[in-house]
C-alpha cells in the first residue's frame, strides 16, 4: 500500500474522531442530570470510598454488591440510611458522617432521576438493537 | 564494546521484570478476592474487597502495560539496531512509573481512592504515568526514525502509543466541573476512554506479534501487504467508534448505540479472516514449535477466536441486555487480558529473555496445559454465573440481590478453584521467567548496558523457512 493511501485513511479516521468527540462533549445525553453542590460531594464520596468496587450504576462497575441506579425506589430514606450507616454482612461501615450520608443519598437521588437501569425496560428490534417504549 | 549494531535494551527488560513482579501481585490478590466471592465478608474489616478489587485489577493491567511498553521497545530497538542510549531518559521513565505504581498500590493498601473504575487511585498519579509513557512515545520514534515505507507493526505501535496518551487524558476530562458534573455525559466519556484505552495497548501487542512473526521468519512479507493494513485500519476504526457497547443500556443519545453496533459488526471481517485463514495459520505454526515461548502464541490464536465470538456476540444490542452487569462481562475482559494479552506477552518474554537458550530444555508442558485448562473452567463457570445472574435481571427481580449470589455460589467455588490452578500455571512459567531475566540484566549490564543480538543471520535458520504464511 503506497504511504500515500496509507495517511489519507489515516488523517480521515482521525478527522472523524476528533469530530465524533468533540460533538459528544458539547451535547450532554437528553435525560442529563446536573448535579448541585450536596449531590457532587455524594459523588467525590463514591469515588473516594471506591463504592463502584462493589456496586455498579447502569450495570458498569464491580459485580459483588447490588446495582444502585436506582436503589431509592426500592427502599425508603431510612433503610438506605441504615445501608450507609452501619454497612452489612459484607459492605463494610465506612464511617460516613451525617452530612457524607445525605449527600451521598442526593447524589442516589440524582442517579435514579436520570433513567432506569432495569433491563426490562428494552424491546429488541428485528435487527439486533434495542429501544424503549 | 559499542557497535553500531547495538541498542541499549536494560530499560526494555527492568520493564518487563516490574510487569512480572506485578502480574504476581496481581494473582494474588485476584485470588483473594475469589475467595471473598466464596466466603461472603471474609476478611470484611482488614482488606476488603474495594481494596482487594483495584490492587487485582491495577496490578495485571500494569503488568500488560509495562510488559507491552517493554517488548515494544525491545523489538523496536532490535529492529532498527540504532546505537542510541537511552540511558538518562530510561532511568527517569523507569523512576517515573515506579513512584506511580508504587505510589497506586499504596493508596488501595490504605483506603485512599479518588478515581475510577480501572484507576481508582487518586487523580495526582496520573501525571507521572503519563510523563512516564511521553517519554516512552520518545524513545520508541527515536528508534523508528521515520515512516516512510513501514511495516504495519510500526504503525501498530505508533498509533497504539500516541492514542494511548489521548485516551488517558481523556478519562480525566471528569476533573472539568462541566463534565463532573453531568452524570450521563461524564459516564459516556468515562466509557469511551475505558474501551479505546484496552485497543491501544492492544495495538502493542499486536504489532509485537507481527515483528515476532516476521522475525523468525525473513520469508513473511505479510506485515507489508495490503491485507495487513486493510486489517490494522480496520482494527484502528473500532478503537475509534466501537467503544459505545459498554453503555448500550445508558440513556444516552440513540445514535451513539447505533454506531457503536454498527462498527462492532465490522469485527465480523476480522472473525471471517481468522476463520478462512486458520488451516492454513495451524499447519505453518507446526514450524515454530521448537521456538521458546511459541506455545503461547498458539494458545493465544484459540483464545481470540472464543472472545471474539463473545465479544462479537456481547456487542449486539439485543444480547447485550442479557449480558451485561453480569460475569459475562468479567468472563470477556478476563478471557482477553489473559487469554490473548498475556499469551502473547509471555510468548514475547521467552524470545526476549531465554533466546535460543530455552530451545534445548525441556518444556514444561505439564504446566502449559494446566494454564490452559484451568483457564478454560474459569472462562466458562463466569460465563454460567453470568447467565444465571442475566436470567434473575429479567425473570426473578424480585427475588432478593443476596439470595440470587447464594445460588451462584457453586460456579463462584468453581471459578475460585480454577482461578488456584490458573495461578500454579502460569506461575510455573513467569517464575522461571523472572529468575532468568535477573542473569539477562546482569549480562547486558556488563557488556555496559548494551544489547547484542540484532537478528544475526545465524538467528534465523533455527526454524524452517515458512513461505505459506497465513494471510498471504
Ligand atoms: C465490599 C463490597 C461493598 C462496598 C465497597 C460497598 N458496598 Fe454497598 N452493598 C454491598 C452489598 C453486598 C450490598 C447488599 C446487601 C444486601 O442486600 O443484603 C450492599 C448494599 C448497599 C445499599 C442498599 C442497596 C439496595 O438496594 O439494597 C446501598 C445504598 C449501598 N450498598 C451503598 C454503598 C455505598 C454508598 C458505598 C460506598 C461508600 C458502598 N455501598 C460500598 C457491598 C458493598
Ligand atoms: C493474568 C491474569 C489475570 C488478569 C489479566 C485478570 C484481569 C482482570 C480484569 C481486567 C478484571 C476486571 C473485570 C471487569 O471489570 O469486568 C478482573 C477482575 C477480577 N479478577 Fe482477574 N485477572 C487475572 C487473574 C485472576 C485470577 C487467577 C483470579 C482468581 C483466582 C482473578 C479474580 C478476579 C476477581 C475476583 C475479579 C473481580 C470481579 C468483580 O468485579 O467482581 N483474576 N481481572
Amino acid at each position: 500500500m503506497p504511504d500515500r493511501f496509507k495517511w489519507t485513511i489515516f488523517m480521515t479516521l482521525l478527522l472523524s474522531f476528533s469530530l465524533y468527540s468533540a460533538h459528544l462533549y458539547i451535547t450532554p445525553p437528553p435525560n442529563e442530570q446536573e448535579l448541585d453542590g450536596v449531590a457532587l460531594q455524594g459523588k467525590n464520596i463514591w469515588q473516594k470510598k471506591n463504592c463502584q468496587s462493589c456496586h455498579q450504576f447502569y450495570g458498569l462497575g464491580g459485580y459483588l454488591g447490588p446495582d444502585l441506579t436506582n436503589t431509592v425506589r426500592r427502599r425508603t430514606p431510612e433503610q438506605t440510611r441504615a445501608f450507609l450507616k452501619h454497612g452489612t454482612d459484607i459492605m463494610p461501615d465506612f464511617r460516613l458522617t451525617e452530612d457524607e450520608i445525605q449527600a451521598v443519598q442526593a447524589f442516589l437521588q440524582a442517579m435514579d432521576a436520570s433513567g432506569t437501569a432495569d433491563p426490562n425496560r428494552f424491546n429488541p428490534t428485528w435487527y439486533g438493537n434495542i429501544k424503549t417504549d | 564494546m559499542e557497535t553500531s549494531k547495538q541498542t541499549d535494551s536494560l530499560l526494555p527488560v527492568r520493564l518487563m521484570q516490574t510487569a512480572m513482579i506485578l502480574l504476581i501481585t496481581g494473582l494474588l490478590f485476584g485470588f483473594v478476592g475469589s475467595l471473598q466471592y466464596v466466603l461472603p465478608g471474609w476478611l470484611k474489616n482488614q482488606l476488603s474487597f474495594e481494596r482487594v478489587r483495584p490492587m487485582h485489577v491495577s496490578s495485571v493491567l500494569f503488568w500488560i502495560i509495562l510488559a507491552a511498553m517493554g517488548t515494544t521497545l525491545y523489538y523496536a530497538g532490535e529492529r532498527s539496531g540504532s546505537s542510541f542510549k537511552v540511558r538518562l531518559a530510561g532511568k527517569i521513565m523507569q523512576a517515573l512509573l515506579l513512584v506511580s505504581v508504587a505510589g497506586i498500590l499504596l493508596s488501595y493498601l490504605t483506603g485512599n481512592f479518588g478515581g475510577r473504575e480501572y484507576w481508582e487511585y487518586p487523580p495526582l498519579l496520573s501525571i507521572p504515568i503519563a510523563l512516564a509513557w511521553v517519554l516512552f512515545v520518545w524513545i520508541f520514534i527515536k528508534h523508528i526514525r521515520n515512516l516512510r515505507q513501514q511495516p504495519v507493526y510500526v504503525w501498530m505501535w505508533l498509533t497504539g502509543a500516541l492514542f494511548f496518551l489521548v485516551t488517558f487524558s481523556e478519562s480525566y476530562l471528569y476533573l472539568i466541573p462541566y463534565f463532573r458534573e453531568r452524570v450521563l455525559l461524564d459516564m459516556s466519556i468515562q466509557w469511551k476512554s475505558n474501551g479505546s484505552i484496552v485497543g491501544c495497548w492492544n495495538l502493542l501487542i499486536y504489532g509485537c506479534s507481527f515483528y515476532y512473526m516476521e522475525k523468525h521468519d525473513p520469508s513473511h512479507t505479510y506485515s507489508r501487504s495490503w491485507l495487513a493494513f486493510a486489517m490494522y485500519f480496520l482494527g484502528l476504526f473500532n478503537l475509534m467508534f466501537n467503544w459505545g457497547h459498554h453503555i448500550y443500556t445508558l440513556p444516552t443519545h440513540t445514535y451513539v448505540r447505533l454506531i457503536s453496533y454498527a462498527v462492532s459488526m465490522t469485527e465480523l471481517i476480522i472473525l471471517a479472516r481468522i476463520i478462512h485463514g486458520w488451516k492454513k495459520s495451524m499447519q505453518s505454526s507446526k514450524l515454530f514449535v521448537s521456538l521458546p515461548g511459541y506455545r503461547f502464541m498458539l494458545a493465544s490464536e484459540y483464545w481470540i477466536l472464543l472472545n471474539l465470538l463473545l465479544a462479537i456476540a456481547m456487542s449486539v444490542p439485543a444480547i447485550n441486555i442479557y449480558t451485561h452487569g453480569t460475569h459475562i462481562t468479567v468472563a470477556h475482559a478476563m478471557g482477553s487480558t489473559i487469554g490473548i494479552n498475556s499469551m502473547l506477552l509471555l510468548a514475547f518474554l521467552h524470545d526476549i529473555i531465554w533466546g535460543k537458550e530455552r530451545k534445548n530444555r525441556p518444556w514444561p508442558v505439564k504446566s502449559f496445559w494446566l494454564l490452559q485448562v484451568s483457564l478454560l473452567v474459569f472462562w466458562l463457570a463466569l460465563i454460567a454465573a453470568g447467565i444465571r445472574k442475566g436470567y434473575w435481571q429479567f425473570h426473578e427481580p424480585q427475588i432478593p440481590f443476596q439470595k440470587m449470589m447464594l445460588g451462584l455460589r457453586p460456579y463462584f467455588i468453581v471459578f475460585m478453584l480454577s482461578g488456584c490452578t490458573l495461578i500454579i500455571g502460569l506461575m510455573a512459567s513467569v517464575w522461571p521467567l523472572l529468575i532468568r531475566s535477573v542473569k539477562r540484566a546482569r549480562e547486558i549490564k556488563n557488556k555496559s548496558s548494551l544489547y547484542v543480538e540484532h537478528l544475526p543471520d545465524e538467528y534465523h535458520p533455527i526454524v524452517p523457512v515458512r513461505r505459506d504464511v497465513a494471510g498471504k
